[in-house]
């Protein structure tokens, strides 16, 4: 019996995820501050510096990661609120974890094609290298599952207006991104911005992807994996606790 | 016969409020049991706790034996529901609603998709199968919703306002498609404001008056329940001014157009009494009609206010 109720569940997480895909890869507002915004911030910051794009790429794949990770999440819930498809699902024998792990999967999905895409493209117009390619895909899962993770914490806000989640889950996002050290490396920020850093999740894949392709990092690489797990862990955590809060409020 | 829903001292409350006060009942299996009750008695309450969709306070629920609380996964895997205000999602397709829904219930594969395009097919919708939602009339959409909640072959089936806002034909489609699970064997549970479809398609009714339930049984038992409300509905040929309410078999009178509307407890003497007052007066009963107490009347009765 546990192992049928575990293969449900299995089944539930990708029928959830697959129709995610379908529905809310390509809308607006995912598109826009899934792709657009963080390529245009990216764009503006690598002008504003006049620094080598080679030097601004592991940046460029930090923010690209947090942004698409995180784009898909916030939207799907307060949306499904909106056109009351909620309901629906919660009378199928399914729990608030796994319709989240479903949500989760979803904008993970996403956090890898695009991330995924944009290496492939850098390997190719830039000839950067990777150092390892095992770590570099074990760094897009976990960040990926991590941003995720956070952009559907966003969603449990009771509304069913997604511009709403959205301007939070931005208000939140865009502070994030300097304290990263996205655009200046970690040994080079002010000694009260390095205190700051270690609090964001973005720094630790930024420094990963400093690591493996340029080959060097503030933090050690088996140190940045292991608190991209924790936080992965705490988010995904503080994800399924906030919904199981709100859930039944939208109803 | 065997109850397939069993529902004990039931309990929700929102904060200071009430909504379902220690409700109890059962539903046979193989009836269409109707769940009447004006705006806000608790109807949509009740039936969001018998489907897991809200925790109860207090009580216990069983589905086809199944403790909803012990065992969410085997009680849900019993039944189908078709919510008062869920939608399909519109971005997908009809075929890919269903098969949606068939992957929460862990159903997979091509014997599912050849029953979802089965169930298209049942309610006329296998033209459109491919179709995006958002493309459908409020009647198709309602449909596919059906249709959703069938996929897992349920025992029992929860349609909460089914016909809610369709046309006559969508009506009478969903009226017939009732009726045919029930044939096969199914349970369906029906909240309904449609005083008349409950009538019609109920073979036990409860009505749910702020949280409680005022009454339970079959419908011709309800009407018995309100012998007062027999009734005659008579009309003469030329109009006499008399006061019905003095004889003393009348308990109150109704105009009703050109007709009266005379509510007594003894139609046969009634009857006698106003064939010997056309008589007198020199004219003819045009119409005469026995009305028996309507659900609607109980209703009304019962949950002492309109019939909503």
């Amino acid at each position: 019996m546990r192992s049928r109720i575990i293969k449900l569940k299995l089944k539930q997480i990708f029928a959830i995820a697959k129709k995610n895909m379908k529905i809310y890869y390509f809308e607006p507002p995912v598109l826009i501050f899934g792709l657009l915004f963080p390529a245009f911030l990216f764009l503006a910051f690598y002008q504003g510096r006049q620094m080598p794009i080679d030097d601004l790429f592991p940046g460029l794949l930090g923010i690209i990661f947090f942004f698409g990770g995180s784009s898909v999440g916030p939207f799907i819930v307060p949306w499904e609120t909106r056109t009351k498809t909620l309901e629906r699902v919660l009378c199928a024998p399914i729990s608030v974890s796994v319709l989240i792990l479903g949500d989760i999967v979803g904008g993970f999905i996403f956090g890898v094609i695009f991330s995924s895409l944009i290496l492939i493209i850098g390997m190719l117009f830039f000839e950067i290298t990777i150092k390892s390619m095992v770590l570099l895909l074990l760094a897009i899962f976990i960040s990926a599952f991590c941003f995720a993770s956070l952009g559907t914490i966003f969603s449990a806000l009771p509304t069913d207006k997604p511009s709403n989640v959205m301007m939070l889950s931005n208000l939140i996002r865009l502070p994030i991104i300097f304290i990263s050290g996205v655009f200046v490396p970690i040994n080079q920020l002010s000694s009260m911005a390095k205190l700051v850093a270690p609090l964001s999740p973005v720094t630790y894949v930024t420094d990963l992807m400093r690591y493996l392709l340029m080959q060097e990092s503030y933090f050690s690489v088996t140190l940045n994996f292991t608190i991209l797990s924790i936080f992965s862990i705490i988010l995904f955590s503080l994800s399924v606790y906030f919904h199981r809060k709100t859930l039944l409020k939208r109803i | 016969m065997q109850n397939i829903i069993r529902v004990e001292n039931l309990t929700k409350k929102y904060e200071e409020l009430i909504a379902v006060n220690d409700i109890s009942f059962s539903v046979e299996k193989g009836d269409i049991f109707g769940f009447l009750g004006p705006n806000g008695a608790g109807k949509t309450t009740t039936v969001r706790m018998l489907t897991g969709v809200f925790p109860s306070d207090n009580g216990e629920i069983y589905l086809a034996g199944y403790n909803l609380k012990d065992n969410p996964f085997q009680a849900k895997q019993k039944i189908g529901v078709v919510p008062e205000l869920a939608n399909a999602y519109l971005d997908l397709t009809a075929l890919e609603n269903i098969l949606f829904m068939a992957n929460l219930y862990g159903l997979l594969g091509s014997k599912v998709e050849k029953k979802a395009e089965e169930l298209l097919n049942t309610f006329n919708l296998e033209d459109r199968m491919n179709d995006k939602v958002k493309k459908f009339s409020k009647g198709m959409q309602q449909r596919v919703i059906i249709c959703m909640a069938l996929i897992n072959d349920p025992e029992i089936i929860f349609l909460d306002e089914p016909t809610s806002g369709l046309d006559v034909e969508s009506r009478r489609l969903i009226k017939n498609i009732i009726l045919e699970l029930n044939d096969k064997g199914k349970t369906i549970f029906l909240t309904t404001h449609n005083i008349n479809e409950a009538n019609s398609l109920c073979n036990k009714i409860a009505i749910i008056n702020k949280g409680k339930i005022a009454a339970i049984n079959t419908p011709e038992n309800l009407k018995r329940t309100i012998k007062s409300s027999q009734s005659i509905r008579v009309s003469f040929d030329k109009d006499i001014a008399f006061k019905f309410k003095d004889w003393d078999v009348v308990n109150k009178v109704k105009k009703e157009g050109d007709k009266y509307r005379i509510y007594t407890d003894t139609p046969d003497e009634l009857i006698f009494k106003l064939t010997n007052l056309a008589r007198n007066h020199k004219t003819k009963i045009r119409s005469i009609n026995t009305l028996d107490p309507s659900l609607e009347d109980v209703f009304i009765k019962l949950t002492g206010g309109d019939k909503t």
